[in-house]
């Protein structure tokens, strides 16, 4: 349903749903929020399950209508129970939410399909983003499905696949010499000067509501009920606190318990840790880092959304914790080796916390875990590339196949 | 005589102006300098205690004031001072002077 209002985070002001961004009265951020009363006198459960196996099942609960033009149905991905994994981390009944099987392969598809139906909407004409990968892979995909101009901004460096990924679809794809956090400046000072719809800047009450749907999914996909402990990678803290507004919503509206609320745990790379160094200190003042750690993805020194992923984690009872680049190979690799999941850094860095955390105490060994993985490993092979088995080359010979390889399996 | 780039959402303010010059010698006298000019300005930028609002960011010719001198960072003749929300580009709050007791 289109969006009954606009409503700052600082001060509490509302708007008229639009392109607008921020507060006029406090410069602080728009967000999303719906009549609940209303929607409570739906019938929810059936118009969710009557639904398109896409987060568009959804729609009651989304800031955005439906568009055919843009649809590249992302979402419902599974959530499969990973209890290898499990086992290895001392977690009776871990699932994996397998957010690398979108349409490009991250969770962004979620965010860029509702962000990209609003900036239609209010007939924008070219779709940008400041990305560090995904984002961009994802605004150039919808793009070309939506047959719009697409100029995706991303730091000089990132992973090639994840360029490539981009480019495929036909983007202007612009490489800025300098940090995520300065590609980000860039593009909200161009926002400012030319009608562009930057998918995280100007069309962010929108797309960013995307990350809601990973909640409403979990729960449904359990039955509609909710897990004990949810472990989200923080790049700019914006997909954890959606995901806590989700589960939030899902309670407002009658579709789960109305006291009930998952842990939310937050993970980081060590390299680029200001929420969680902020989290650990007791502190909600985030001070900027400038990133050193292989998770590109979630190298964001100054996270937008940082205070509100701490106020999310405190409230819910969860903890946030960061993990070495080493540890990271580690998580990747422990994933696809017990549940032939092959996830990018982001998602090792989620399943190092989530280790850390089991180790700790700090999630229920016994209760209902999940894991977000957010984004796929081929799009940043080259962090494992020195962690993995070499290959056996042999002779076309059976004596070969049994003097160097029988040895390996057997 | 440095350069201040007014955001949109603040041109309200500024009579739609995009660019306004000030002579003022820091980030603090320059956010003054705006202020009566333009009345109402400097609450938009600043909070009670007269830091920087955690949900905007100033950057002086691309450089977080935060990581410079704050509000007391000096401005060049040809310094250009951009006002950019939050959103795009990290929320952290200004570090506070300590206080005493």
């Amino acid at each position: 349903m289109p969006v009954e209002r606009l409503r700052c985070r600082e001060c509490g002001a509302e708007v008229q749903p639009g392109p607008v961004y921020v507060c006029e009265r406090c410069f602080g951020p728009l967000e999303a929020y719906y009549d609940l009363n209303a929607l409570r006198a739906l019938p929810l459960k059936s118009r969710i399950e009557a639904g398109p196996q896409s987060i568009w099942r959804y729609v009651d609960l989304l800031p955005a209508a439906y568009d055919a033009a843009v649809d590249l149905s992302p979402g419902m991905t599974p959530l499969v129970p990973a209890p290898r994994l499990g086992k290895a981390l001392g977690l009776r009944r871990l699932y994996i939410k397998n957010d690398s099987v979108n349409p490009t392969w991250s969770f962004k598809d979620r965010n860029v399909a509702l962000g990209t139906a609003a900036a239609r909407s209010f007939g924008y004409e070219v779709l940008a983003c400041a990305s560090t990968g995904n984002l961009a892979n994802s605004v150039a995909a919808h793009a070309a499905r939506a047959g719009m101009r697409a100029c995706v901004f991303v730091p000089a460096g990132i992973e090639r696949g994840k360029i490539l990924a981009s480019a495929i679809y036909g983007p202007t794809v612009v490489e800025v010499d300098g940090s995520y956090d300065e590609v980000n400046r860039l593009c909200a000072e161009i926002g400012e000067e030319h009608h562009w719809a930057f998918l995280n800047v100007n069309m962010r009450p929108y797309y960013s509501e995307g990350g809601k749907t990973l909640a409403f999914e979990i729960a449904e996909q359990l039955g509609w009920r909710i897990p004990s402990d949810v472990i989200i990678p923080i790049a700019s803290g914006n997909l954890l606190v959606k995901i806590h507004r989700g589960f939030q919503e899902l309670a407002a509206v009658g579709l789960i318990e109305a006291e009930s609320s998952p842990a939310i745990h937050g993970a980081q790379p060590r390299g680029c840790a200001p929420v969680s160094t902020a989290f650990k200190a007791g502190t909600d003042a985030i001070l900027p880092v400038r990133p050193e750690t292989i998770a590109h993805s979630l190298a964001i020194g100054n996270p937008a959304d940082g205070r509100y992923a701490i106020a999310a984690v405190k409230s819910s009872g969860g903890v946030i914790e960061d993990v070495s680049d080493e540890e990271v190979v580690e998580g990747i690799t422990l994933l696809a080796q017990t549940e032939g999941i092959f996830t990018e850094t982001a998602g090792g860095v989620t399943v190092a916390v989530l280790r850390t955390l089991a180790e700790a105490g700090s999630v229920d060994p016994d209760g209902v875990t999940v894991a977000c993985i957010t984004g796929m490993g081929l799009k940043t092979y080259e962090a494992v590339a020195d962690a993995i088995q070499p290959s056996v080359r042999i002779k076309p010979t059976l004596r070969a196949f049994e003097d160097a390889v029988l040895v390996h399996t057997s | 005589m440095a350069t201040v780039r007014i955001p949109s959402p603040m041109r309200r303010y500024t009579n739609g102006e995009r660019q306004v010059i000030v002579s003022a010698g820091t980030l603090a006298g320059a956010i003054d300098e705006l202020n009566r000019r333009f009345p109402g300005l400097s609450e938009r930028l600043l909070d009670g205690d007269g830091n920087l609002h955690h949900f905007v960011n100033v950057f002086i010719d691309e450089h977080d004031v935060r990581l410079l001198q704050g509000l007391a960072t000096p401005l060049g003749e040809q310094s250009e001072v951009s006002i950019i929300p939050a959103m795009a580009g990290g929320a952290a709050r200004t570090q506070r002077a300590p206080r005493g007791g």
